[in-house]
């Protein structure tokens, strides 16, 4: 279960590298959101995943001996979703707004010559 | 006053944001507010800084949690003194802002959002967990974004799309690292960090969590080679804007590699060995890049990663004498770099260009202006007495014990290309006639300005040069302080000791 979602973690990380570096400013955008949700699922993932075990001393218990599920984790990842979410909202946004006033997607051409400013 | 105290700066700058919003619109009683806000700031700081002067470092955790397992908000020296300068920066810049930005940008929430950004900043100084610090960086970012972007000129939006990107990588590589970290130590607290982490076993991993760390925090701080967001982006904001962000966002980031590098990872005796090369590297690529600019905010942007060069040096030789000189040159690195952006602003105000061939004449114009605004320049030059020499005294002598030739070349180099990049900025801006394809000086802003916006304008560029002369010529004090902050930090059992209790 773990290889699989290291694989699916480092997809992640290969998909949004490679879309950040494209031309296209709604690539770019996509390629930041599937970064921080590889993120996400890295910092699950290094929590040592346990299946069925929640965090919960019996009641007649003062330790908890099993393997349990890590809460730590997963509300690092739950913080992480909500920045990421915000973030990408604005950026959004932001490449709404920039598109309107450049006028292209391709970011090749977003290079105003500010010489005389 | 208890350890509670530590939570007053963070509340202040909150309830301030809070406030404000409610004023959305009124721009003459948000600048009102706003200043009061930061003036508040400003006292509690330096009560902040006081009680951690004569009681040493104060710890709270929160929600009452012990730590290793709550979220820990620690002041020690070195945070109560970067707090202190975050909360002089603000309200320097929002008096600034209050004369010189115009009034659809203070209606859309400058000021709400300038209040979350230095709460973001004195909560990252203040952070005593790795994710806390994650949390607080982000609050940065977000805030800075909107600011780059308040106003919604082409230029702006352009560097805004370039700095949000290398931002959020930064981001997304730091989240790697914290998660790499937490695997393999089980824990976050710093204190708690810096005790397991010499005592693991898997160090090649510990090895790679940390070159991670210095990636993220190395984007922020923008050294070599991952520095090129910088000349993007921050000449493109108005230029109280620009102040914020030059004197004090990369200054979070030397401050995390700092304070991560000394506490955590300081065995790792490679690592210093590459940041000490990054930092030459940093020198060289500042200083080149400032020799071909024009435009006096992209020189002083270049500037700016010239100079986080001195201040990874000394975090990277990791002696007491070069900690003491990174510490100091922080110190004297803030002020300074924001009162070359208003500076910056101001001359674009006088004469409607920044860009320095077209500029001329204005020490036979505005001689006041002029000597004002040679304060701030000499001082990033580092001409002796004024502070910009004493860290780089520091730094050259501890890279002569510890044998680092090569790095002094570098040292010497930057403050060199530094010393030449200003003399002809003097020279073009301030000494020669205005040449003939000069934008009419009738035109610009300046003239037509009000004596009260005048005085807005330059009270902070006075308050922040009093403060980088008080610096230079009162070295001593400081140079006590950074001494007593880099011996804290070399032998952090106080720390440790303070937090895990």
């Amino acid at each position: 279960m773990e290889v699989l979602l290291a694989g699916m973690t480092g997809l992640l990380y290969a998909a949004g590298l490679y879309l950040i570096l494209r031309r296209s400013l709604v690539k770019l955008i996509i390629g930041i959101i599937l970064l921080g949700n590889g993120a996400n699922l890295l910092i699950f993932l290094l929590g040592r995943i346990e299946k069925g075990k929640p965090p919960i001393i019996p009641a007649d218990a003062s330790l908890l001996v099993d393997a349990f599920a890590d809460p730590v984790p997963q509300a690092l990842i739950l913080t992480a979703i909500v920045i990421s979410f915000g973030l990408q909202a604005f950026a959004i946004i932001l490449i709404k707004r920039a598109y309107k006033v450049v006028d292209t997607d391709d970011l090749d051409q977003i290079n105003a010559k500010d010489e005389d400013l | 006053m208890s350890a509670q105290f530590i939570i007053l700066p963070l509340l202040v700058h909150f309830a301030s944001a809070v406030v404000l919003l409610f004023f959305w619109g009124n721009t003459r009683i948000q600048r009102l507010l706003s200043v009061a806000g930061h003036a508040v700031s400003l006292a509690v700081a330096v009560a902040l800084f006081v009680l951690v002067r004569q009681s040493g470092i104060q710890v709270v955790q929160l929600g009452d949690w012990a730590a290793p397992f709550g979220i820990t908000l620690v002041a020690d020296m070195l945070a109560a003194t970067l707090v202190l300068l975050t909360a002089l920066l603000g309200f320097a810049v929002a008096i600034h802002a209050s004369g010189s930005l115009g009034e659809l940008r203070l209606t859309f929430g400058f000021f709400p959002i300038m209040h979350f950004l230095l709460l973001g900043l004195s909560g990252a100084f203040l952070a005593g967990d790795v994710f806390n610090l994650y949390v607080w960086f982000e609050i940065i970012i977000i805030s800075s974004f909107v600011l780059i972007t308040l106003g919604g000129e082409r230029l702006q939006l352009e560097g805004a799309v370039k700095y949000f990107t290398l931002n959020v990588l930064a981001s997304v590589v730091f989240l790697t690292a914290v998660a790499f970290l937490y695997g393999l130590a089980g824990t976050l607290n710093m204190a708690d960090l810096a005790v397991k982490v010499p005592q693991l076993n898997n160090q090649s991993l510990v090895r790679v969590s940390a070159l991670l760390f210095f990636i993220g925090f190395g984007i922020k701080s923008a050294v070599f080679p991952m520095y090129f967001w910088l000349p993007a982006s921050y000449h493109a904001p108005p230029s109280a804007v620009s102040a914020i962000f030059a004197g004090l966002l990369t200054k979070v980031g030397v401050y995390a590699l700092i304070r991560m590098f000394s506490l955590v990872f300081a065995a790792d005796t490679l690592l210093f060995e590459i940041l000490v090369w990054i930092a030459a590297a940093t020198l060289f690529a500042g200083g080149v890049g400032a020799l071909v600019e024009k435009n006096i905010s992209r020189i002083f942007s270049y500037f700016i990663i010239c100079h986080i060069g001195y201040m990874v040096a000394g975090l990277g030789m990791l002696t007491e004498a070069a900690l003491a000189g990174a510490v100091f040159y922080l110190v004297h690195d803030i002020p300074v770099k924001a009162n070359l952006f208003l500076g910056a602003g101001l001359v674009r105000k006088l004469r409607g260009t920044a860009n320095i061939h077209k500029l001329g004449g204005l020490y036979a114009a505005y001689p006041v202006l002029a000597l004002l605004l040679a304060v701030p320049l000499f001082s990033v030059a580092g001409i002796p007495p004024l502070s910009g020499f004493w860290p780089k005294l520091s730094l050259i002598l501890s890279g002569i014990d510890t044998s680092r030739y090569a790095l002094i070349g570098f040292m010497l180099f930057g403050s060199f290309i530094t010393l030449f990049v200003v003399a002809r900025l003097w020279a073009e801006a301030f000494w020669k006639n205005s040449p003939e394809n000069a934008p009419d000086p009738g035109q610009a802003e300046y003239p037509g300005l009000n004596a009260q916006q005048r005085r807005l304008i330059l009270a902070p560029i006075i308050l922040l040069a009093a403060v980088s002369l008080y610096i230079g010529f009162g070295a001593e004090h400081v140079q006590q302080l950074a001494n007593g902050i880099a011996g804290d930090l070399l032998a952090p059992q106080a720390y440790i000791q303070a937090v895990l209790k």
